[in-house]
């Protein structure tokens, strides 16, 4: 019979020992003690603000009327601001974000009417942007919504980045808002230089009435779907989180009922205005009176004028109205 | 070999040895197989890029009022197929629309015979290449010699035919499921695709992790590119798509122990090109008098169809990919037009019995089918077909299981139904909701049904601008799980989402009473209050049963809304509402 060698024996005890060892820290490095743990809060608020110092002497909110066209309105309400150039620096990075929400076409109503997201994007570039970034993260089917909402094929003509809401595009931020807390952010919105929001004035079923504060949920993403049980909550938090440099509010074709997705041309009507403001609040306040509502009838409003991020109270802007 | 060992040694090492009498392949016949392997991999490319392609990108160039279409005939290499042709000939008695095509591939046929399988078909390329890289467990040499000798079960394509051509003929294209090309586009589209997007999606992501601005953004144009050529922006999934991807494994792993098993034992578009070959005017003659029984045909022989001398060719088996004439040193084997017939077996050496056995029980498939309850009685109710789908019996003649609406459906609406249709509708399009509604505009299934299963409509025909709408069911409510309806809690995300004009969702304003949910003082029962509530109905004439609502719902588990069949417009029994019959008024 063989005889194992003490040599062998050691070595095979000690192979044995190792792997032990081996086995016994691993399993120490990564063991889990168990418990509920890592889900409390934390992490600071965070705040994309992009607003400019006020412009003595300049409106603070401008209201274009008249028949003269998209560009033409757009060209009249910003510039009563103090012109584009005020708001966009040479070499900035500029996001507009219009409403892009909906597989609907422009007569429509419930997206921005391409020739005022075409108009801003012109004035941005004109202003010595260096990249303007068109962007929105839709309801129905992105490349639905943004080829049949008319905006990619006008923001393309004119340069800028056209960018549909994908899945990788989404980074989770910390709004700690009242309603909103951890959410998936559309980062394509926040990395910007200078942000324009450029809503469209429309009817909503629950809110009653919605432009600019609204538009901010497509910032969005993951299952906003939970936002409208409390949505006037939720459109401050997000108000809250996302400050623009400006504020163009598409009010050329107004869905006065049947928001905010429409569908019937005969739910439309031609109002040929466009509201611009540095206050979003105010901007919303005052073009729900478009469709006949009052400001005081839109908690939202409230809300966000008791937060301060901007004021209901219109009158006390400074104004001006230019008809075309 | 003693020649060979015989001969002077100064010889160049490059110059690569001929065996046997090494008399070189004809110039042609070496052209005709790179031709061959170049015709695999660029029709392969080709099917490939058209799976890519059945896909809507939007685009900058289109105008915001034109209708939403795919460019390409993405459905090409189903409309060329004969087995589709006469299986939906044989159970509808008309050739549809676009499978005229399939014409090509008969007069193909009737020329070279099958030669489909060694030069076009991307299943068989995948087979021809599978077999290649895992040499069969019989290895290499003289084993590989015996692996591609001629087998009586390679019949069993031609008993599988006659079963599934019977099959149709009751009423059931259920061999859609054999087909090769619907393997192809059902398993890569719905099952390798998906998962290959998911495995890149993860480690893409991971590169987010990278503190480096240049690294995320280069992950992000990675995706960007990948969305906008290959796959879609969001994930894929569909349903219990493991069986599918099971099976394709499966097939492919075959050909480690028998090459090519698919082609040669199974598949029934094979089978079929077989039978129409012993019309070929194309074929093999062979001089068995040179024949030194080297055996060097059968090395890579892919049909298994008996090239070697002193047997008889097997005609219905060969995939004319012409190895053997390139590998036979002793100028055995020639192809040419009009070979002598002595020495070729043209007709599938099926044995009759066998082949009325399999036809009997491809007619016994249709009742044993349907007396197991599901589509006379008792049928499905979330067994939803897309829009512009036929009647469900007419729909069972016509659908070849291809996948094609799943593929091209832009929400990841359509899903392959595994027994929710019963067994005859094993992976038949349904819409499940939950995971992605039928886009309002959208008509992109119909476009891509190759057989008018789902029938080409236009978005004012789906949507009913001017006519009815073409409705898939109705949507209901949960009472007990919806929000303002149970929780008193403002919601109605369904009405918001809800795609017709007028609503078919419409919303009752009402105020409820709802129980504080702090107790009163002196633990007394928590006091009530009123809460303004709009709680939503649905409007069943209105309702298109396009699932939105179902989708949109935030109860996620299980939504307060959600759609069945019942009201589609394509059936006359599943119904709720007596008609309405007021023909004149409808439409205006």
């Amino acid at each position: 019979m063989e005889r194992r060698s003490r040599r062998d024996a050691l070595k095979r005890l000690g192979a044995a020992a190792g792997v032990l060892a081996g086995a016994g820290a691993l399993g120490r490095l990564v063991w889990d003690p168990g418990a509920l743990g890592g889900a409390g809060a934390h992490g600071a608020r965070q705040v994309r603000d992009y607003r400019l110092k006020d412009a003595p002497g300049r409106a603070e909110l401008a209201v274009a009327k008249g028949a003269a066209g998209a560009a033409a309105l757009v060209g009249a309400a910003v510039d009563a601001l103090g012109g584009m150039r005020r708001f966009v620096s040479r070499g900035d990075v500029v996001v507009v974000k219009p409403n892009i929400g909906w597989d609907r076409m422009p007569l429509h109503a419930a997206n921005t009417n391409p020739d005022v997201v075409a108009a801003v994007v012109k004035l941005a570039y004109d202003a010595g942007a260096k990249r303007v970034v068109v962007a929105d993260g839709s309801c129905n089917e992105p490349e639905r919504c943004f080829q049949r909402s008319g905006i990619w094929k006008a923001a393309y003509a004119l340069g800028a980045d056209v960018v549909l809401p994908a899945a990788h595009r989404f980074r989770t931020m910390r709004l700690r808002g009242d309603v909103l807390d951890e959410w998936p952010v559309f980062t394509t919105l926040v990395e910007a230089d200078k942000v324009i929001n450029v809503p469209v004035a429309k009817h909503h079923n629950l809110a009653k009435f919605t432009a600019a504060m609204k538009n901010w949920y497509g910032v969005l993403g993951g299952r906003r779907n939970r936002l409208h049980q409390s949505i006037d909550a939720s459109i401050a938090d997000l108000a809250t989180f996302m400050r623009p440099t400006l504020t163009v509010i598409d009010a050329l074709r107004v869905l006065v009922r049947n928001g905010p997705q429409g569908g019937n041309i005969d739910d439309t009507r031609e109002l040929h205005t466009v509201v611009a403001s540095v206050d979003q609040v105010a901007a919303d306040a005052w073009a729900c009176s478009l469709i006949g509502q009052h400001r005081d009838n839109l908690p939202y409003l409230s809300l966000a004028h008791d937060r301060g991020i901007g004021t209901k109270l219109w009158e006390n802007l400074r104004r001006e109205e230019i008809s075309l | 070999m003693s020649e060979g060992a015989a001969a002077p040694p100064p010889r160049p090492p490059a110059a690569k040895k001929l065996p046997g009498s090494g008399i070189p392949a004809r110039p042609i016949v070496r052209a005709l197989r790179w031709a061959r392997r170049a015709s695999q991999v660029a029709f392969f490319v080709l099917f490939m890029e058209l799976l890519f392609r059945t896909a809507f990108r939007g685009t900058f160039a289109a105008q915001a009022d034109a209708p939403v279409r795919l460019p390409l005939p993405v459905e090409g290499f189903l409309l060329a197929d004969p087995f589709v042709a006469v299986l939906t000939a044989l159970s509808t008695h008309t050739v549809y629309r676009g499978l005229l095509w399939s014409l090509a591939l008969v007069l193909l046929t009737l020329v070279f015979g099958r030669a489909f399988c060694g030069w076009i078909c991307p299943f068989g390329a995948l087979h021809h290449f599978f077999g290649w890289l895992l040499p069969s467990s019989r290895g290499r040499g003289a084993a590989r010699v015996l692996a591609n000798r001629t087998r009586p079960w390679q019949r069993v394509k031609y008993y599988l035919l006659y079963a599934l051509l019977v099959a149709a003929m009751f009423g059931s294209a259920v061999g859609g499921a054999f087909d090769p090309i619907c393997i192809s586009v059902r398993s890569i589209g719905l099952g390798v695709l998906p998962a290959a997007q998911y495995v890149t999606g993860r480690a893409l992501s991971s590169a987010h992790t990278v503190p480096s601005h240049a690294v995320q953004s280069a992950a992000d144009s990675a995706e960007d590119a990948l969305a906008h050529t290959v796959w879609q922006a969001h994930q894929s999934y569909f349903h219990q798509a493991w069986l599918i991807v099971v099976l394709f494994v499966a097939a492919l792993v075959m050909n480690r122990f028998v090459p090519r098993f698919w082609c040669r034992v199974l598949c029934p578009l094979g089978a079929l090109l077989g039978v129409m070959s012993r019309f070929a005017l194309f074929g093999m003659k062979k001089d068995h008098a040179k024949c030194t029984d080297c055996n060097l045909c059968l090395v890579h022989c892919q049909g298994a169809d008996s090239p070697q001398g002193g047997v008889r060719w097997r005609q219905d088996e060969c995939h004319m990919c012409l190895n053997c004439e390139s590998a036979c040193p002793e100028d055995v084997i020639k192809f040419g037009f009009l070979p002598a017939r002595g020495g070729t077996i043209a007709k599938p050496d099926t044995e009759r019995r066998t082949a009325l056995a399999a036809a009997g029980a491809g007619a016994l498939f249709l009742p044993a089918a349907r007396v197991a309850d599901a589509l006379d009685v008792n049928y499905h109710s979330r067994v939803i077909r897309p829009p512009g789908a036929v009647e469900e019996r007419d729909f069972f003649e016509r659908c070849i299981r291809c996948a094609e609406c799943m593929k091209v459906c832009p929400n990841d609406a359509l899903h392959p139904a595994l027994f929710e249709a019963g067994v005859e509708g094993l992976w038949t399009p349904i819409l499940i909701p939950r995971i992605g509604y039928c886009e309002f505009s959208c008509v992109l299934c119909g476009q891509v049904c190759p057989t008018g299963a789902i029938q080409k409509i236009t978005e004012r025909e789906k949507m009913g601008l001017g006519v009815a709408p073409v409705k898939l069911g109705t949507a209901f409510y949960d009472h007990g799980r919806c929000l303002p309806w149970a929780m008193q809690t403002p919601c109605i995300v369904c009405e918001e989402f809800c795609p017709t004009s007028p609503k078919a969702i419409w919303v009752e304003e009402v105020e409820a009473p709802v129980r504080d949910p702090k107790p009163g003082p002196n633990g007394e029962p928590p006091p009530m209050k009123t809460v303004k509530l709009q709680r939503p109905h649905v409007d069943p004439a209105l309702c298109v049963g396009c699932g939105a609502c179902e989708k949109v719902c935030p109860v996620q588990d299980q939504p307060a809304v959600y759609v069945t069949s019942v009201g589609e417009t394509r059936s006359k029994t599943n119904v709720i509402l007596l008609e309405n019959t007021a023909y004149d008024k409808r439409g205006g």
